[in-house]
């Protein structure tokens, strides 16, 4: 017995060591954004992004043209040292035309797709939480835009948006690409509805907003990033097919769209009509992409890199 | 290693034969699971045999490898798994065969029963298809009606009624108990040599585990196939198996027969699983001792003994070296991985006294507490309307959840409420939760009726009642860090920032985590850690009334004892009652001062823990608790069993007179008259023996000692 009593029996009190004693609490946006610093990828998207904006906002100050001039000496020349990206049939510089383009195919973009995202968050998170008659007729409204033809509506509706400015284009374009996500939202939103951690925010007495806007809206999150980074690209091209039929960016403004439109029936014999407005286009897309992927990441704690 | 190895060998020549010739031998089997955060050894050198109709439980919390090396011998790992080792099946290794090879001893040599018989059943096919399917596929001469037939008559064996019919239904028609019996017929469908059952009842209710164990018992026997059976639970092994091994980390620490093991354990891990589980013996007279730790991560493991950081006696020898499993008595199948293992089996050190018995709260920590009535329930019904078409929606019947229920919580008491999935006790604490005026009944909260409460009232009174949900898992939001969580109630009442973090720090200590943890995000936490957040978030707003939602079904049994020690200490510290919901009985005997016995929306038998426990008057009562197993061996094999027919009646039956009449074993045995009774008269509550009961003939109970299985029905 005399073992026994050699043997402290308390030691199992003792805090373990391991545990690192954190210096104090940290918020959650701080632990959001430390996760995303580690993130290559993030950097990656976020300085191809930065260069292409930068790039779009002061790609003019060193050319000696602007979208506008037409050098009626070199009419449809190759990439040479005075037109960087070669010219039109008349003229037009492409290295100008390339980077206004992408500045209104950039806002447009950049507008279009986190917009429709933050509307189809809202308008499913709170038909799929609250549901009953919100949820139908919430459900009825999104269904009644989705089987109307946009394109056709565009169509009717361009003579007032031709009268406005091309900003209209935005709020038209938002208007009509959020439903599908709305609908994937309330779908997650019923049965995030489900779930104890909400019924336990129920019977703490947290109000309906706050529970959308605390647990449902992050939990669905992940959705609505990579919908909004693929929107940037899907709005692009919707505002490329409206050019394309003259709904949309309308002359003497330019985008990628027109630019696009204009140069692909010369993608294979003058190539640089097409490929450089193209080549702009796709990487916009990727970094905007790589961004959301990174995003995506960090605030899921669960997804993809963080699970081990 | 090297001991163990010999351990087999002397064995073998005792027995005068070959050590491959068992029926299965798994020799020192090592698996690892590469990871890019660094390679995870699951099993980590394990040795055992099973011979020909033998019954093996391998008992292990989860991460323990029990589930990884029984599918090692199924061959089903994922192929990034790096096996070493051998697994020889009479006599034959089974590793490096193909899976053609595998594919044909699957179900025909080894078959395995999993854990969640919905996944494992297809959906699209049906039951007898599925069946047919085993048998097909290792018979081709059979041709397809045999193949029906067969399989008819193998869900015959398995007690499924209506064999014929049944055949023809998809699993979802099918109720959990039934799905896991469809699953045996399927494993003993070609008349396998080894069935290996892995955790085969712990997603049922225990009136219908005890159901399948006595399916698979009967199976056992039909086939004449040695049983290997995976748990968790000591209580499901004790009755059961022949010889007994207990994992911890990735190795067997301790092996024997059940009696050597649970009647004289010698591994210091043993002794502590089995201290710490509430027992329906000896539950409800002793504090839990709580194995205080938690198992270590697989990835890195320091040297030593694995369990050594947890052990009471470890002493420093423990923590250079991991000691392999030593054969210490007379019997060389009894063996245990410990250094003191000797001065354990000898009685130097005392079994009872190696685990410190936890203090009970000091008097003077005692909160006050005046004995009022805080929660209220009378005559409580929730009824849901079964409505069918889309547009215009008619009734075709009612859903009959919670039929009439009333309670009482006294201040600082503890009501347990028990009753098997679907009974209506979850829809019960919901309803109460709402804080909404009931369809029927009245909810009363320290004094006030929650029905005629204004809105701002009831707002006000969140405060005063909090939940604890059954899963820890999901009833945290896994995108806010724990803190925001924690502090959640706080802000419905419109407490200040700073104030909410220093409560929060407070109450994280309180329950015994580290309050410098708050801003990590919950998956970082273990199964039980989680769970203490969760009760940490019900202690924040300081309730007079917790809700406790089976909070540690859904925890290891090592586990449980300090979560239920918590709450029971929370509760004299604070002066809590509780409303604990459960179906494992022997945590509501720890904790509870009155229990209430719920079956189809009713409560049919309620009163005070003791009298409910030892003189159970309703036959429903009497048949859950003879149904839970107990971690003994003696007491299991000396037990009565009344085993109930079928499963739950579904809610929209209606069921004229007693609704527990179509599995009432009490029915069957009364005269015309009182069956008569039974069917015609709903039984109210009425006072018998210290306790409320809702029975005709309670006072005929003891008619039921005597019959060990009630005859089968027509």
């Amino acid at each position: 017995m005399s073992m026994l009593e050699e043997i402290p029996v308390s030691n199992n009190g003792v805090p373990e060591p391991e545990i690192a004693q954190a210096s104090k609490p940290v918020s959650r946006m701080r632990l959001v954004l430390s996760r995303l610093r580690s993130t290559p990828r993030f950097w990656v998207g976020v300085i191809g992004l930065g260069a292409v904006i930068l790039w779009a906002a002061f790609g003019l100050i060193p050319n000696q043209w602007n979208y506008t001039d037409l050098d009626v000496y070199s009419m449809g020349s190759s990439p040479n040292s005075v037109h960087w990206f070669g010219t039109s049939d008349i003229g037009e510089d492409i290295y100008a035309q390339t980077i206004v383009g992408l500045r209104k195919s950039l806002v447009i973009g950049l507008l279009v797709g986190p917009i429709a995202a933050i509307i189809a968050g809202i308008v499913g998170a709170v038909a799929g939480y609250l549901g009953g008659w919100w949820d139908r007729t919430i459900i009825w409204f999104i269904d009644l835009l989705l089987v109307l033809p946009s394109l056709f509506l565009f169509i009717l509706l361009s003579p007032i948006f031709k009268s406005l400015s091309w900003v209209a284009l935005i709020f038209l374009l938002a208007g009509f690409g959020w439903m599908i996500m709305a609908r994937v939202i309330r779908a997650q939103t019923m049965s995030l509805r489900e779930r104890d951690f909400i019924k336990a925010a129920r019977f703490m007495g947290v109000d309906t907003w706050t529970i959308i806007r605390r647990h449902v809206l992050p939990n669905v999150s992940s959705l609505l990033i990579i919908d909004a980074t693929l929107g940037v690209g899907g709005a692009i091209l919707s505002e490329t097919t409206l050019s394309f039929f003259g709904f949309g960016i309308q002359a003497p403004d330019v985008s990628l769209g027109t630019l696009l439109a204009s140069g692909q029936g010369a993608a294979v014999t003058r190539p640089w009509l097409f490929i450089f407005p193209a080549a702009i286009l796709v990487f916009t897309v990727l970094s905007a992409s790589l961004v959301g992927d990174a995003l995506r990441d960090a605030v899921d704690p669960t997804s993809g890199v963080n699970r081990d | 290693m090297t001991e163990n190895l010999t351990t087999d060998l002397s064995l073998a020549r005792r027995r005068g034969a070959s050590p491959s010739n068992h029926l299965l031998e798994v020799r020192d089997l090592t698996v690892t699971f590469p990871q890019p955060s660094g390679s995870v050894t699951a099993v980590r050198g394990v040795n055992y045999h099973v011979d020909q109709g033998e019954f093996l439980g391998i008992v292990g919390e989860s991460g323990s490898g029990k589930s990884v090396s029984s599918l090692a011998v199924m061959g089903l790992l994922p192929s990034s798994a790096q096996v070493s080792g051998d697994i020889l099946f009479e006599g034959r290794s089974l590793l490096g065969r193909s899976d053609k090879e595998m594919s044909k001893l699957r179900g025909e040599g080894i078959s395995i029963i999993f854990q969640d018989p919905l996944s494992a059943l297809t959906p699209v096919y049906t039951i007898g298809t599925q069946i047919a399917e085993a048998l097909l596929l290792h018979d081709k001469s059979l041709s397809k009606l045999a193949a029906n037939a067969r399989a008819v008559e193998l869900l015959k064996v398995v007690g499924i009624p209506n064999p014929e019919r049944r055949a023809q239904a998809f699993p979802h028609e099918f109720s959990g108990g039934m799905r896991q019996r469809a699953m045996i017929a399927i494993a003993i469908a070609n008349n396998p040599r080894l069935i290996i059952a892995d955790e085969p009842t712990t997603a049922l209710d225990v009136t219908i585990q005890a159901q399948i164990l006595e399916v698979l018992q009967k199976a056992k026997e039909m086939t004449g196939a040695a049983v290997v059976l995976i748990t968790h639970d000591l209580g499901v092994v004790a009755g059961n198996a022949d010889r007994i091994a207990v994992m911890y980390a990735g190795r067997i620490v301790e092996t024997g027969t059940v009696d050597q093991v649970f009647h004289e354990p010698s591994m210091p891990y043993t002794v502590g699983l089995l201290r710490s589980m509430p027992n329906l013996a000896t539950a409800g007279h002793t504090r839990l001792v709580p194995l205080e730790g938690r198992p270590p991560l697989l990835t890195n493991l320091a040297p030593g003994c694995p369990f050594a950081p947890r052990c009471p006696v470890a002493i420093d020898a423990c923590r250079t070296t991991e000691p392999p499993l030593i054969v210490f008595g007379n019997d060389p199948a009894n063996s245990a991985a410990c250094l003191r293992v000797a001065e354990i089996a000898s009685g130097a050190l005392d079994r009872s006294q190696l685990y410190p018995v936890p203090e009970p709260i000091a008097p003077a920590d005692r909160a006050e507490v005046l004995s009022k009535s805080v929660l209220r329930v009378e005559k409580l019904v929730r009824h849901f309307p079964l409505t069918k078409g889309s547009v215009f929606k008619h009734s075709i019947g009612t859903v009959r959840a919670v039929d009439g229920v009333s309670f009482d919580i006294k201040s600082g008491q503890t009501l347990g409420l028990v009753g098997e999935s679907g009974c209506g006790k979850s829809t019960t604490i919901m309803e109460i939760l709402e804080l909404a005026k009931p369809q029927a009944g009245q909810i009363t909260i320290n004094g006030v009726d929650v029905a005629v409460m204004s809105k701002k009232e009831r707002q006000a009174l969140r405060r005063d009642i909090q939940v604890v949900f059954q899963d820890p898992m999901a009833s945290l939001d896994p995108r806010l860090p724990v803190q925001d969580i924690v502090s959640e109630p706080l802000t419905v009442h419109g407490v200040p920032a700073k104030e909410r973090l220093k409560k929060v720090l407070d109450v994280l200590e309180l329950v015994g985590l580290d309050p410098s943890m708050a801003s990590r995000y919950p998956h970082e936490f273990s199964g039980g850690q989680r769970q203490r957040i969760g009760i940490a978030r019900a202690l924040v707003t300081d309730p007079k009334i917790v809700v406790l939602d089976e909070p540690v079904s859904a925890l290891d049994v090592s586990i449980q004892a300090g979560v239920i020690n918590l709450l029971e200490d929370l509760q004299e510290k604070l002066g809590l009652s509780y409303l604990f919901v459960a179906h494992d009985l022997a945590v509501i005997r720890q904790i509870a001062d009155t229990v209430s016995v719920m079956y189809l929306g009713r409560i049919v038998e309620s009163g005070p823990a003791e009298a409910i426990f030892d003189n159970p008057q309703h036959p429903y009562t009497r048949a859950l608790l003879s149904a839970v197993p107990v971690p003994d061996p003696t007491v299991e094999r000396t037990r009565q069993r009344i085993i109930l027919d079928g499963d739950l009646p579904s809610p929209t039956e209606e069921i004229s007179g007693c609704n527990f009449r179509t599995r009432c074993p009490l029915y069957l045995l009364m005269d015309p008259a009182g069956q008569e009774k039974c069917r015609t008269v709903d039984p109210v509550s009425r006072p018998l023996n210290s306790s409320e009961v809702a029975c005709h003939h309670a006072e005929h109970i003891d008619r039921m000692t005597g019959t060990t299985k009630q005859p089968q029905r027509p």
